[in-house]
């Protein structure tokens, strides 16, 4: 079976640092990855190169059986792999339905000038998703007045719409309060469950690890220190000591 | 909607005012062929962009208006004015293509180096543009009529009215279009853009394309009413004027740069009479006035969206 993307040995260096270490690397469909690393360890890195934001200066990588090694973002985009941000990125002068109606729009791949935007989606299919990120009530609300966990969620939503193979969260939870962060990943997990989304996450807090991940791969100065069940990962004595800091 | 009807019965009152007070039909003209390059200007400003060179679009056009009729005099006024558009169309597309790859102070000072290039090349050619003097354009038929002066310029401005009308439904019907969304996305998160597969330099290539038609359906007009094109009409002094009055009117809708260029147009007349030799004086301080009170322009007094007190929309 293909791995549904898979680096060989990517290296990436600014000068003298090198931010990715020849990682090899690959997912298979239906699970959930998450990244963890301390700051600066290559994760973000990673993702960056992944997702065609920054081309690697060897290696390759590959998504669904295709070299899309240096390949623009909307190239990959329109592959199926969508990405939502660390900061999330939304259009904050537009309402969260028509932020989403653009989404759907996006995934046709067939802007118009003429048609309302509204007209190229479905009402039930943008219903469904404000529902499944739970913003149905702020729907018609201009994106800068919501609070970060719902930025995120939309984020998410937007990326969703698309209807990716892969998703890649860049920390999902960063930015929200602890109280709200289980609730924001509760969502997230229960949409990408209904789309049967692959999803890979880079998170820092440990409790979310455990609980929604079903694998870890653990990051120490731009390579891959450690990969496998959140319970092999987190028991291993070098990622509590250099990753964990326990 | 609403504010179509709205429109429509403006141009009804603007059709009424003109043929009671005769000597506003030339005013009035020139009102519109503002009104309609300021839209062109603010269909950029939704996506963020501003442009100080797009003068040159309605002077491609005007030239283009100015040269085909000397040399085909029997071709009507509508032919004339859809040829002149369609140059400025063709041109820009090619600079267009060029100039979406920059954004910010780099395209809008990109846009006037260009029209700064034009400016020059059609005051040094003497022999073929006539130099600074420019070039006349002999008074055509209109649907194939041939009007005498009153009737011709009751005609222009019945052509003008329509055609604002019909751009300012057009653009309207844009800004609401996916297209037209993508547009302003650029302004907020052209990133995003991308990642959700769209090309934002494929969208802004479009928007500048729309704009410099508008201003190219502009220059045509304004040609035909004046009935002479000089290279002062692509100064970047008169590109200067199509912003101002983009921000007078506001880019919340497309009516906006009718209100905005009705007001200046006849502020700039008032200001003449009244402080000759310093009306500038009264537009910088209005414009002041605008930027800090209404930074939306004037139609941003009207239908504020939901959830814009956070100070977007």
């Amino acid at each position: 079976m293909t791995a549904l993307l898979q680096t060989t040995d990517l290296t990436l260096a600014f000068g003298g640092l090198v931010v990715a270490n020849g990682i090899n690397f690959s997912l298979e469909q239906g699970e959930r990855l998450a990244v963890i690393g301390q700051n600066g360890a290559g994760k973000t890195t990673f993702i960056n190169i992944c997702t065609g934001l920054l081309k690697p200066s060897r290696g390759t990588v590959s998504f669904a059986g295709n070299d899309i090694t240096g390949r623009s973002p909307r190239n990959i985009v329109r592959r199926g792999m969508a990405r939502s941000f660390q900061l999330p990125q939304l259009f904050l002068e537009q309402t969260v339905r028509e932020c989403l109606e653009l989404s759907a729009v996006a995934r046709g791949g067939k802007l118009s000038s003429w048609n309302p935007l509204a007209a190229g989606s479905t009402r039930q299919e943008i219903d469904r998703m404000l529902d499944l990120i739970s913003l149905r009530e702020r729907q018609h609300e201009l994106c800068i007045n919501l609070p970060e966990g719902q930025r995120k969620l939309l984020d998410v939503g937007m990326s969703l719409m698309l209807e990716p193979k892969l998703l890649i969260l860049d920390e999902p939870t960063s930015g929200v309060s602890t109280e709200e962060k289980h609730g924001v990943m509760e969502i997230l997990m229960r949409a990408l469950d209904e789309q049967q989304v692959t999803a890979i996450f880079v998170e820092h807090d440990v409790d979310i690890v455990k609980r929604y991940a079903t694998r870890v791969a653990a990051w120490i100065s731009g390579a891959i220190a450690a990969d496998g069940t959140p319970a092999q990962v987190l028991a291993n004595p070098l990622i509590q000591r250099e990753v964990l800091g326990e | 909607m609403r504010s179509l009807l709205l429109a429509l019965a403006a141009a009804v009152v603007i059709l009424g005012v003109a043929l009671t007070f005769p000597w506003l039909k030339i005013p009035l003209i020139l009102s519109l062929c503002y009104g309609l390059a300021a839209l062109g200007i603010v269909v950029l400003l939704k996506a963020g962009q501003i442009s100080f060179g797009h003068a040159m679009y309605a002077c491609i056009s005007g030239y283009v208006v100015a040269f085909v009729g000397k040399h085909y005099p029997a071709l009507d006024g509508i032919v004339l004015i859809a040829l002149g558009t369609l140059a400025s169309v063709v041109a820009g597309m090619l600079i267009g293509a060029f100039v979406v790859r920059y954004r910010e102070i780099f395209f809008g000072m990109l846009n006037l180096a260009i029209s700064m290039v034009l400016f020059t090349v059609l005051g040094k050619f003497y022999e073929l543009t006539g130099g600074t003097d420019g070039v006349r354009i002999n008074r055509p038929t209109l649907f194939g009529f041939e009007l005498t002066r009153d009737p011709y310029e009751i005609g222009l401005l019945l052509v003008v009215l329509a055609l604002s009308l019909i751009a300012t439904f057009g653009v309207q019907r844009y800004f609401r279009s996916s297209g037209g969304q993508a547009l302003a996305a650029i302004k907020t998160n052209e990133t995003r853009l991308e990642y959700l597969g769209i090309s934002a330099k494929k969208v802004l290539w479009k928007g500048y394309v729309l704009s410099a038609s508008l201003c190219g359906l502009s220059g045509a007009l304004f040609g035909l009413s004046q009935g002479l094109v000089t290279p002062e009409m692509g100064y970047w002094l008169r590109s200067g004027e199509f912003v101002f009055i983009a921000i007078l009117g506001g880019a919340g809708h497309a009516v906006g740069a009718f209100v905005g260029a009705l007001l200046y147009e006849f502020l700039k007349m008032y200001a003449a009479v009244l402080v000759s030799g310093s009306w500038q004086l009264i537009l910088g301080a209005i414009l002041i006035v605008i930027i800090y009170f209404l930074p939306k322009g004037l139609t941003g007094l009207f239908g504020k969206r939901k959830g814009a007190e956070g100070g977007a929309a």
